[in-house]
């Protein structure tokens, strides 16, 4: 297991793994996080972010059926794991506590 | 849609590259963008972002491999797996692992050397770039009956060759001597050659500092590169002045590399220029013109496209058809440089061969002794793998295919041919020094030659290959069920070809032997000869300086009375030479038309005391009678050639003006040329002008350091100046049979290694077969069978094989030998008791190595070989 440090685009990656709960492989999660994001990715860097979360714990993966979609070959699920999920919490609670602190007089 | 040809190379790229693991899902997710993107955003740009994607995946993190936690076996696992039972079993049995490598090793090694000698006598000489177009003239001449070759010219056939003859490049004069060379204080006795400058154009003389000398120059001279060394220690030897016999000084003009160790010329320290020699040496200016005077080298080159026999046959006839034709009819005849050192022997004007008999002779005693070492090493692999068959039946049951158990077999004898290879290149290594002495070369391994590796290399896998044939196929086939039953029983056909083998190897060694004492026998017989002088003290002293001449009488005095000297006297050549002849002598009754050559001497009035020569009838020379100048000795073979009942009194013309002699004694034959020989018809007269060699008896009082030491002071007053370098004529005498005894050595050696090598393999094969019979020596035992019964039992059928090996030996080796011996006139006989000789030494050796075994068998106690399982 490497440092639990998390980079933006494993952030992203990691959310869009979550959005797609159940059915998030590769092509799917680049599908995602065009969508949300309105950017382009690449595969590449996807699945190599996808192996480094794998690596890290966050997420864990399964082969998933054959179906008559993509010429029969079978897909590569991911899922959340806990340890994934409290990372999340932690960066989304992290970044409240810091909006929080940030003084009223700061925008005006 | 259609994925386009760019695409799907680049699918295959990825399929080459990607993790195996990860190929399906990555395909499938690119697969599924591009049909998405096709949809979205049309064919080009999914085109495109396919590409990118593809170009994005390339990362070290999704090509990694998957480790896996099972082990994967592979090709190389196997042969691991063999390799590990095969040094397994050699550990096992070190006994007989030590013998087979041992004995294939000291075959191979044998092989080497001689290889290494072969290669070195084949090479020689062929250092010199145009060896190929170089030759020697040589003449036939006719003295009596049959043509006898010389390699010695007269001066003028060289310019004659040189303008009427276009087939020669370049023709060179040359005489080879040896020279007192003096630089300052030091003086060296050193062998050089007087050569027209041609002659280092064919042979490409490697200059290395200074020039060559040009066709006007004179007094100048190039050395040797180790010449220039010793003389100089190391200074710059270019224009330095050096004195030549304590008479002439040159200068030196160059230095050259010396010439290679193989080669005719490597004696040669310096050269001098030939015209040099034609100004100061009183012979060559009388032989200046003259057609009948030989003493001369002549070398030639001949043009690319000409052809040596050809040429010969033009220049054959040059001086019969001239004027005044000689009686001894000489042939000329171009000898080529590649025959130089392996074809010198000439027979009645026909090329005999030479050294080129020992090149074949060594080369199959080579061929032999390896054989002998491969019969060896594939009995011992065959007699137990056979041990092993409950080994391949426990495999196959396992699950083995035939095809690993022949892997595995060869595998076994292949790690075996190629240890005994490398432990083979360590002999080499250690026994060269020893083998150069004996065979007088200077070679080396030759580590840098692809050839040598191959060759070596090649047979090892080779050896190995046919010793492993046997398990490898045979033992294979086993049938499992049979094999661990024990109803596999060996056959009798099975062990045949085994038996073949050995009394093969029988047959070489007792083969061997024979030739090995025989050999020595004749180098015995000749030296047993009567030589008909003393050699014991008597030494020789070249007449170098011209100081030591026309002192006779007062060098004699000064000699007798340091007490050193029990005599001393001059003569025209050493005792243990004969420098030539003559056929212009003539008697009462010589055959008109006969031209016999007849051996001449000159000799001081002291000569015949001082070698102790035997006198037979009549008297030796004595300064009582004033007419000794008008006498001459003969000795036996000359009255037996002139038919004279009474020798003494009777009277031989010779020499021009043709004078008178009357025969005063008749000497026992004296051996001064071939101890193999007769000894030639010769004469000696008294004639004190014409000598070159001091010959001197040391006092027996005196021990011969001293008297050596006393003679040496008498020498430097008369001849301060040049070195005082004497022979002993025992040593002379005996390096006459050098060629015999370097034979004689190396036979003997390669005989020892070769029964060595089979008694190795006796060894072996009588313990394994003890060992095979075990369980029967010990039922035997059991039912009364005594110690000599089994020991009776177990070495008869080596006993057999001996007696059949030495039936066959017998008649091929006295065929060989006589063969051989005919090539000596004076030569041993080939007695009985050397056969019978050499085959009790086999049965005795032979019963030795197996009676070690076989009564180690018959003594072991029965209840022990019984109950073992």
């Amino acid at each position: 297991m490497k440092g639990t440090y998390l980079g933006e685009f494993e952030e992203v990656v990691l959310l869009a793994v979550a959005i797609r709960a159940g059915d998030a492989y590769g092509a799917a999660v680049v599908n995602e996080i065009e969508q949300q994001m309105g950017r382009s990715v690449n595969l590449g860097a996807v699945h190599s972010a996808l192996n480094r979360l794998q690596e890290k714990g966050l997420v864990s993966s399964e082969m998933g059926g054959m179906t008559a979609e993509r010429g029969g070959r079978r897909k590569r699920l991911y899922k959340v794991t806990a340890y994934g999920q409290r990372a999340l919490e932690e960066i989304r609670q992290l970044r409240n506590q810091m909006w929080d602190a940030i003084p009223k007089t700061a925008w005006s | 849609m259609k994925h386009t040809e760019l695409s799907r190379i680049i699918t295959h790229l990825l399929r080459w590259f990607l993790a195996p693991h990860r190929a399906e899902e990555l395909e499938g997710d690119l697969d599924e963008l591009f049909q998405q993107r096709v949809r979205e955003v049309g064919l080009r740009k999914a085109r495109w972002r396919y590409i990118r994607d593809v170009v994005s995946l390339m990362r070290p993190s999704l090509i990694k491999r998957q480790t896996n936690r099972y082990a994967r076996p592979k090709h190389t696992a196997m042969l691991r797996n063999y390799l590990k039972i095969a040094f397994r079993n050699l550990a096992k049995n070190q006994v007989y692992s030590f013998i087979n490598i041992f004995g294939l090793a000291s075959g191979m090694a044998v092989a080497m050397l001689i290889g290494l000698w072969l290669y070195d006598e084949l090479s020689f000489n062929r250092q010199f770039k145009k060896h190929d177009r170089l030759a020697m003239l040589w003449q036939f001449v006719k003295f009596d009956v049959e043509k006898t070759a010389y390699d010695v010219m007269p001066i003028p056939l060289a310019q004659e060759l040189r303008s009427n003859y276009p087939d020669f490049e370049l023709v060179a004069l040359s005489k080879s001597r040896d020279v007192i060379v003096a630089a300052g204080e030091r003086k060296l006795l050193k062998t050089g050659n007087y050569v027209e400058p041609e002659f280092m154009d064919m042979l490409s003389l490697n200059v290395v500092s200074g020039t060559q000398f040009g066709k006007n120059d004179v007094n100048t001279i190039l050395l040797s590169k180790s010449l220039a060394q010793a003389l100089f220690d190391g200074q710059n030897p270019l224009n330095k002045l050096i004195k030549l016999d304590n008479k002439q000084t040159v200068k030196v003009a160059g230095v050259y590399a010396d010439f290679p160790a193989n080669s005719t010329f490597d004696d040669v320290m310096f050269l001098v220029p030939w015209k040099f020699y034609a100004a100061n040496d009183e012979n060559a200016k009388l032989d200046r013109d003259q057609w009948d005077s030989n003493s001369y080298q002549i070398f030639v080159q001949i043009k690319p496209d000409a052809d040596f026999g050809a040429v010969s046959a033009k220049i054959k006839d040059i001086r019969m058809k001239r004027d005044n034709p000689p009686g001894y009819k000489p042939e000329f005849y171009l000898h080529p440089m590649s025959q130089w050192h392996l074809y010198s022997d000439f027979k009645d004007g026909v090329n005999t061969g030479g050294l080129i008999t020992f090149v074949w002779l060594f080369g199959s005693i080579g061929v032999i002794v390896l054989l002998l070492a491969c019969i060896n090493f594939m009995n011992l692999s065959t007699a137990r793998s056979e041990k092993r068959a409950k080994e391949v039946g426990i495999r196959k049951a396992i699950g083995s295919l035939r095809s690993q158990l022949i892997s595995q077999f060869f595998s076994e004898s292949l790690l075996m041919a190629f240890l005994a290879f490398a432990v083979s290149i360590l002999f080499v290594q250690f026994t060269l020094p020893f083998f150069n002495q004996v065979a007088e070369k200077q070679m080396v391994i030759l580590w840098q030659n692809p050839i040598f590796w191959l060759a070596g290399l090649g047979f090892s896998l080779l050896t190995g290959l046919i010793a492993g044939s046997y398990p490898a196929l045979y033992l294979s086939s086993f049938q499992p069920v049979k094999v661990l039953k024990g109803i596999m029983r060996t056959s009798r056909s099975a062990t045949i070809p085994r038996r073949v083998l050995v009394g093969f190897q029988f047959t070489v060694s007792v083969t061997l032997i024979i030739g090995t004492i025989i050999v020595f026998r004749q180098i015995e017989h000749a030296k047993d000869r009567p030589v008909g002088y003393s050699r014991s003290g008597l030494i020789e002293i070249g007449m170098n300086a011209p100081e030591l001449y026309r002192h006779y009488t007062a060098l004699r005095n000064d000699l007798l009375n340091t007490g050193a000297v029990a005599d001393m006297s001059e003569s025209s050549n050493p005792i243990t030479f004969q420098a030539g002849g003559t056929t212009d002598i003539s008697w009462r009754g010589k055959k008109p038309g006969s031209k016999p050559l007849v051996m001449t001497n000159y000799v001081t009035h002291d000569y015949g005391k001082t070698v102790g020569w035997q006198i037979k009838e009549g008297r030796d020379f004595s300064r009582a009678y004033s007419t000794d100048t008008a006498s001459i000795i003969l000795n036996e073979a000359a009255v037996r050639l002139m038919g004279f009942k009474n020798p003494i009194g009777e009277f031989v013309r010779r020499g021009s003006p043709n004078r008178q002699f009357k025969v005063v004694g008749v000497i026992r034959d004296m051996i001064k040329e071939d101890p193999f020989r007769p000894v030639s018809p010769s004469f000696f007269v008294v004639e004190y002008g014409n000598v070159n060699t001091i010959n001197i008896r040391l006092a027996p009082q005196l021990s011969t350091p001293e008297a050596l030491a006393k003679v040496e002071q008498v020498f430097k007053r008369y001849s301060p100046d040049s070195p005082f370098d004497y022979k002993f004529a025992d040593e002379q005498y005996d390096r006459k049979f050098g060629a015999e005894q370097r034979i004689g050595r190396l036979a003997g050696g390669f005989t020892i290694l070769a029964i060595l090598i089979s008694c190795l393999g006796l060894f072996g094969l009588a313990s394994f077969m003890a060992e095979q019979r075990t369980k029967e020596i010990g039922i035997r035992k059991v039912l009364g069978a005594s110690v000599f019964n089994v020991w009776q039992l177990l070495s008869k059928e080596f006993v057999i094989l001996v007696v059949l090996a030495f039936c066959l030996a017998t008649p091929l080796a006295y065929y060989l030998l006589s063969n051989w011996l005919q090539s000596y006139q004076y030569r041993t006989e080939l007695s009985w008791w050397v056969f019978a000789l050499s085959g009790v030494s086999v049965l005795t050796v032979t019963l030795l190595t197996v009676s070690f075994q076989s009564i180690k068998a018959a003594l072991m106690n029965p209840v022990k070989s019984l109950r073992s399982e």
